[in-house]
């Protein structure tokens, strides 16, 4: 059965019939082609397809296209500044060497705006904690961690 | 000239499009008209495939087609090959079941592809995929491997009778066994390696297309060594020329060598793409890659170590059963062997060395290289020994270790390989004291008085890398060569643009190699762009895996650039009126020795192309060379982990406190990437140790095929790491390089099992040791 669904994707009104099991990662990625966002295990455990949902962090591997019906997302492709600048997290990201292969990337670094705006000084401890629905293959997590303390400090002193 | 470029931590060119979701990764290219595939796959471990029906499937809404292994049996489509020849103890080849693309026959594991449908859309292709009616006879299955042999077991292929596929042996028997004789204790340990599931965060994917007009076929595919895939699919699967087949690895999502292999999936979606006339894509689901990406580890193992009274090794004799799965994968045959009995050794001198392996079929999924691949499982074997035997003998593990290390080199081991350098009494040195294990003593009674039991381990590692020299790997069986390509184009205005067969799939390659690159030309590294993984764009190229990319890639560049310089320098000598003999060459300035007179790199690469004065007698205009590269020996980086564990009593959790690692990765370009390289590379390690472990139940049904049932670490299971390195420069290659990508894995599992049996006060425990595991060791401690 196909329906309608209408949001806001990265501050653009969009609308689209899809079928009604399209799930919201779905719809991001083949019916926007907005591919930043991936599918790591289709199970909501590596936090690969993490975006904001009306400002809070959500796997979109695990919600419909149509629950997100007139909500405000926010996708990796809309976190830098228009002009191209880099958001503090994924300019810390940058700096701290937080990625190697990137696909599990866009996802850590929503999780971690979406944590660094709750907890302006984490600590390293709440900052692993905070990585729980978020897995990596490749860093070791060592500087991710780095990278998400230094980027919550940055995004605190309103970078 | 700007400032070094080489041993500087410069951030990675390649980040910015990962940041803002720029990447390309297979699933993400979407090409018009593409269609669907879902791949149906057995859900039994073993059975016969008595029919399959595709009529229902072929009539559900969007379907194209349904291909079973009889379509592509009477397309002539052959089956996936095997890169490694071992010839066995008799002297015979191992035995080479055939491996259909889409099975023929009999399904030997859960997760085996049996039919492929093709769809419009993936959720069509999905909902038909249930609809192909496969009547199995299940037959009785084997999945551990030291059952396989046993009398009566069910047995896999009609070519590998007793499900061996060989025994193979390296070594000197008799010294071994005369040594054993003799010695004044033996310290003996027999494990399980255990089967671990690589998990990269990219799913595998694969889209293939086929051009009518061109008669020529694309792939793009989720790999580590594009070129390789092409050769392996072109000469002996599908049968085409190689001109007629573009394959594209872009955007990788990791791989840890579990793409490094020709995958039946890639195979049948090239192939379709010609059938269907659409392009045909196909993205692995989780569940289907637990199931169906080539596994890693899995060996059992009887070790022995024999010692004189002062704890002096005399030999080593090791006796290993491999677990191949279902089929030989891609490199399967050589990991067990080549790369797993030669590094016996380890960083000691342990004179007499045999080594005897028995790789077996079972019906589980094809078991290859995964990240270490053969070095981690060596690491285990002989770091485990020595920390156990210096307890036996009541001496320091560090103390054992001095006293056996190899301190003169070049040194050949009795396992086939030459060291050329090390120095591992200074490295163990650097990382007992970035460790403080001087203060260990405190640190364990401070952690008994709050309850937790602490320990303390070591693992002195030392792998090959830099894999190879093609005449040694081909002498010992592989049936391709290990070189590596690279190539340099200069454009007119100065800037350049490499081309190598290395791929990168995390490790940073176009940072490092633009490093190098740059340096050498006195250019910004943004001058400077690295293209790799497109057979159309790159002349050549072995791949990335074994940590051989600046080794063996980095340095056909760096030959390449010399061409570079030389024809530079003959431009330079022309502009500047001088011999060629009198020009110098210093990181972007030709000049004239002993004068001012000088041209810029850039300036020698316009007079290159815009040959209006030059000398067209003696040199054709143009800059641009390609070089390849073949090593005159392996690179040996080694290194020293210190591993300090807390386990609470009371629920059996480990928690690793402190793990130090001290490597020698020779000479180093950004060290900023080496390290991220080590922590990941320990993280997997500590994954191995303590938190993953495959399991297949007696009737060979995955039971770990999940992220909630196999456990990689998540962040909260890991700490900070103290990273560091000594240098000692490899000897062979103009770098001075080593490499590092696989040093964490392959030393950190022994350094934390060391760890964990100190603070248990036991002799050993199998990995995982998972909370369970070392509660009920605790348990029967105290029942002792």
């Amino acid at each position: 059965m196909a329906i309608r669904v209408s949001m806001k994707v990265n501050g653009k009104a969009v609308s689209v019939e899809v079928e009604a099991r399209t799930l919201l990662v779905t719809f991001i990625r083949e019916n926007l082609r907005l591919t930043g966002t991936h599918v790591g295990c289709d199970t909501a455990q590596c936090g690969a397809c993490t975006v904001h949902m009306n400002g809070k962090a959500v796997k979109s591997c695990s919600i419909l296209a149509m629950q997100a019906e007139g909500a405000e997302i926010l996708t990796i492709e809309g976190l830098a500044k228009a002009d191209g600048t880099l958001h503090a997290m994924q300019a810390a990201f940058k700096e701290n060497h937080g990625l190697q292969c990137g696909f599990c990337t866009p996802g850590m670094v929503m999780n971690a705006v979406d944590f660094a705006k709750r907890h302006p000084n984490a600590s390293e401890l709440q900052v692993r904690e905070s990585l729980e629905g978020n897995l990596c293959r490749c860093t070791g997590y060592h500087n991710i961690v780095k990278s998400i303390v230094a980027g919550s400090k940055a995004m605190a002193a309103g970078k | 000239m700007g400032a070094p470029l080489i041993g500087a931590r410069i951030q990675r060119k390649e980040d910015y499009r990962f940041l803002t979701g720029a990447g390309q990764y297979t699933d993400d290219v979407t090409i018009q008209r593409q269609t669907h595939a879902v791949f149906v796959r057995s859900p039994h471990a073993h059975a016969k495939i008595r029919s399959i029906r595709k009529d229902k499937a072929l009539k559900a809404p969007g379907v194209i087609a349904v291909f079973t292994g009889e379509d592509l049996a009477a397309a002539k489509v052959g089956g996936l090959p095997c890169g490694w020849l071992i010839t066995d103890v008799a002297g015979q080849p191992m035995k080479e079941p055939p491996h259909p693309c889409l099975a023929q026959g009999k399904a030997r594991y859960v997760g085996d592809h049996v039919a492929v449908v093709i769809a419009e859309t993936l959720d069509e292709a999905s909902d038909a995929a249930e609809l192909v009616e496969v009547d199995y006879e299940v037959l009785a299955a084997v999945a551990d491997a030291s059952m396989a042999r046993a009398k009566g077991a069910p047995q896999l292929h009609d070519v590998a009778p007793d499900n061996t596929c060989y025994v193979w042996a390296l070594g000197d028997k008799a010294a071994t066994d005369a040594a054993f004789a003799k010695a004044a204790h033996v310290t003996k340990l027999e494990f399980v390696n255990n089967r671990l599931i690589p998990n990269a965060i990219e799913p595998r994917a694969a889209i293939g297309l086929y051009s009518r007009a061109e008669d020529a076929y694309t792939l793009y595919v989720s790999n580590q060594n594009p070129h390789v895939e092409r050769l392996l699919m072109a000469a002996f699967v599908l049968g085409l020329p190689e001109h007629k087949l573009r394959v594209v690895a872009p955007d990788v999502g990791g791989g840890f060598g579990s793409k490094i292999y020709l995958y039946a999936e890639d195979v049948v979606v090239t192939w379709a793409s010609k059938q269907v006339n659409r392009p045909v894509k196909w993205t692995a689901e989780r569940s289907e890659s637990f199931v169906s990406d080539a596994h890693g580890r899995d060996h059992h193992t009887i070790a022995e170590l024999a010692m004189d009274k002062d704890g002096k090794f005399l030999a080593l004799r090791v006796k290993t059963t491999a677990n191949m799965g279902a089929y030989l994968s891609t490199f399967a045959s050589a990991i067990p062997t080549i790369l797993y009995a030669t590094l016996l050794a380890g960083q000691y001198t342990t004179p007499a060395i045999h080594v005897e392996v028995t790789a077996v079929f079972t019906n589980t999924a094809p078991v290859d290289a995964y990240r270490g691949a053969g070095r981690p499982e060596a690491t285990y074997v002989v770091e485990r020994l020595v920390e156990t035997a210096a307890r036996e003998m009541k001496l320091d593990p560090a103390e054992i270790r001095r006293r056996n290390f190899i301190k003169q080199f070049p040194y050949q081991t009795p396992v086939a390989l030459l060291y050329d350098i090390g120095d591992y009494e200074a490295t163990m040195a650097a990382a007992i004291k970035l460790a403080d294990v001087a203060g260990f003593p405190q640190r364990r009674k401070e952690a008994e008085a709050r309850g937790k039991l602490r320990g303390l381990g070591y693992a002195a590692y030392i792998e090959a890398c830099g894999i190879a020299p093609s005449a040694v790997a081909g002498a010992l069986g592989a049936r391709a060569g290990l070189f590596e390509a690279g190539e340099i184009r200069v454009h007119p205005t100065g800037s350049v643009t490499v081309f190598t067969g290395s791929h990168s799939h995390g490790q940073g390659h176009e940072t490092t190699f633009a490093q190098v690159v740059a340096d050498r030309f006195g250019l910004p590294i943004e001058s400077v762009d690295i293209v790799h993984g497109d057979t159309s764009k790159v002349l050549f190229g072995m791949g990335t895996y074994g940590s051989r990319s600046l080794a063996v890639g980095g340095t056909a560049i760096v030959k390449a650039m010399d061409k570079i310089i030389a024809k530079g320098k003959k431009i330079a000598a022309h502009l500047l009126e001088a011999a060629e003999g009198d020009i110098e060459y210093d990181r972007g300035v030709f000049k004239v020795a002993g004068t001012d007179k000088q041209k810029m790199f850039g300036e020698v690469a316009f007079a290159a192309y815009v040959p209006h004065n030059y000398p067209h007698d003696k040199l054709e205009p143009g800059l641009n060379e390609n070089a390849f590269y073949d090593p005159s020996n392996f690179t040996f980086p080694a290194g020293t982990y210190v591993c300090e564990v807390e386990i609470d009593r009371e629920t059996g959790t480990t928690k690793v406190v402190n793990f130090t690692a001290v490597d020698d990765f020779g000479k180093i370009v950004n060290p900023m990437i080496v390290e991220g390289q080590v922590h990941g590379g320990i993280t997997q390690g500590i994954g191995q140790a303590l938190t993953e472990g495959c399991r297949y139940d007696a009737t060979g049904q995955l039971t770990t095929g999940s992220f909630m049932d196999y456990c990689i670490p998540r962040a909260d299971d890991v700490p900070s790491y103290k990273v560091d390195t000594r240098e000692t420069a490899c000897t062979h290659n103009p770098l001075g390089v080593k490499g590092c990508g696989e040093a964490g894995a392959i030393g950190a599992p022994a350094a934390l099992m060391n760890a964990i049996t100190d603070a248990l006060g036991i002799k050993d425990l199998p990995m995982p040791a998972t909370p369970q595991t070392v509660w009920k060791a605790l348990q029967s401690k105290k029942a002792a």
